[in-house]
C-alpha cells in the first residue's frame, strides 16, 4: 500500500466507497482456507471497495492456562484480517471476512465465523491438507460451507469425486471448481453456499407421503 | 513500504479513552454493525469520538472503521457503545446472529449476488 492510499484511508473512504444512506441491515461469511490458497483474491475480486483490513485483539483469558502461566501480565495478541464489501441492494449488505490462514489464529476465526450466513473453504489442489483445520473447524461449529476448489496453472483439475474423499467431506457439502481471480466465478461459489443453505433450511414442500 | 506491527497501536490516547476496556460492556456490538452518526461532531468533543462521527457521516460497517481508524475493533466496539448511549450515532444491527436467516433473507441474498454475475 502506498503512502497516498494510506493517508486516504485515514481520512475515510472516497465517497464512491460509501454505502447509501438506506442500508439497514449487514450479512456476513467466512472464507477460510490454507496459507495461500487465494482467500485475499477471492475477497479482492468480488468486493465493489478495495479490500481492507483490519485487527482483532485477543486478551487474556482466551489464551491457554499454560500461555497465562509463563507469562502473567495481562497479554494481547492482535492478527489482522481482510475483508470485503457487496451492496446487494439498497438496505441490505454483505460483508466477506477471510480468515488468516495460521491455526494459531483461530480465535479469531470465532469471531469472524459468529454469526454468519456460512462459510466458503478454498483449496488448493496441489496442497489440499493445508485446507483440513479449516474444515475441521467448521464442522465443529457446525457450520455450512462449501468447498472451492481454486484453479492454479499447473494444477490438475480434479474430479469432485476424487476430492470428496481426500478431504473427508460428507455428501451433503457442495464441492465447486473456481479461479479466484474472475468475479462472477467468486459469486457464482457464494451462491452456491446460499442456494445449500435454502435448500437445507426450506427444502422444496416434500410431497405427501402415500398411505 | 513496511507494514505497520500489529501492536504498536492503539495509541496511548485510544487506551485511555477507552479506560482499558477491551470491548462493549452491555450493547452487543459486531464486526458488521452499521453506526451512522446522529449528529455532526460538536465542540469539546474527543478527536476520536469527532473521527468516528465523520466517517460515520454515512452508514458504515464497525469492521470497516477499524480500518480506516487504523485501531483494533475491540476500541473501536467500546467507543462506538460510548457514543450510543450519549445518542450521538444510531446502530443498525446486524442480520442473523444466533437464529436461522429466514427465507425471505436468503432469496435477497441470492438476487443480490445473480445482479453481479
Ligand atoms: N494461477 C492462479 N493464481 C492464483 C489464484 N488465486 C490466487 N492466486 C495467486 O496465489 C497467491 C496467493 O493468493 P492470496 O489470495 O494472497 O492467498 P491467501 O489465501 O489470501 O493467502 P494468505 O492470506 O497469505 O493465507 C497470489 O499470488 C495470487 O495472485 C488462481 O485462481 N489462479
Ligand atoms: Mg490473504
Amino acid at each position: 500500500m502506498d503512502s497516498a492510499r494510506r493517508y486516504e484511508h485515514e481520512d475515510g473512504p472516497d465517497s464512491g466507497d460509501r454505502l447509501p444512506s438506506t442500508v439497514e441491515q449487514s450479512v456476513k461469511i467466512w472464507i477460510g482456507g490454507g496459507l495461500g490458497v487465494g482467500k485475499t483474491t477471492f475477497i479482492a475480486s468480488v468486493s465493489e471497495i478495495d479490500p481492507l483490513s483490519t485487527e482483532a485483539a485477543m486478551t487474556d483469558l482466551s489464551l491457554g492456562l499454560d500461555d497465562v502461566t509463563l507469562v502473567p501480565d495481562k497479554v494481547t495478541t492482535t492478527v489482522a484480517f481482510d475483508f470485503g464489501r457487496i451492496t446487494l441492494n439498497k438496505r441490505l449488505v454483505l460483508y466477506l471476512f477471510g480468515a488468516p490462514g495460521q491455526e494459531r489464529f483461530r480465535f479469531v476465526w470465532d469471531d469472524l465465523l459468529a454469526g454468519s450466513l456460512g462459510a466458503v473453504v478454498i483449496v488448493d489442489t496441489r496442497r489440499l491438507d493445508t485446507s483440513f483445520e479449516a474444515i475441521d473447524f467448521l464442522e465443529s461449529k457446525g457450520a455450512r460451507f462449501v468447498v472451492a476448489v481454486n484453479s492454479f496453472e499447473g494444477a490438475q483439475r480434479f474430479p469432485v469425486e476424487k476430492i470428496r474423499p481426500a478431504l473427508a467431506l460428507s455428501d451433503h457439502v457442495p464441492i465447486v471448481n473456481f479461479d479466484a481471480r474472475n468475479p462472477s466465478e467468486c459469486s457464482s461459489v457464494l451462491l452456491k453456499l446460499m442456494e445449500d443453505l435454502q435448500t437445507t433450511l426450506y427444502p422444496p414442500t416434500a410431497l405427501p407421503e402415500r398411505p | 513500504m513496511s507494514e505497520r506491527v500489529p501492536g504498536e497501536n492503539p495509541p496511548d490516547r485510544l487506551y485511555v479513552l477507552t479506560g482499558g476496556r477491551t470491548e462493549p460492556a452491555t450493547t452487543r456490538i459486531e464486526l458488521i454493525t452499521i453506526v451512522v452518526a446522529r449528529s455532526a461532531p460538536q465542540l469539546g468533543d474527543p478527536p476520536e469520538w469527532r473521527r468516528i462521527l465523520n466517517l460515520c457521516s454515512s452508514p458504515m460497517s464497525v469492521a470497516e472503521l477499524g480500518a480506516y481508524l487504523r485501531w483494533p475493533v475491540g476500541p473501536v466496539a467500546v467507543l462506538v457503545e460510548d457514543l450510543l448511549k450519549k445518542q450521538r450515532v444510531e446502530a443498525r444491527a446486524p442480520g442473523p446472529t444466533a437464529v436461522l436467516p429466514d427465507r425471505a433473507l436468503i432469496q435477497e441474498v441470492m438476487d443480490g449476488l445473480r445482479a453481479t454475475l
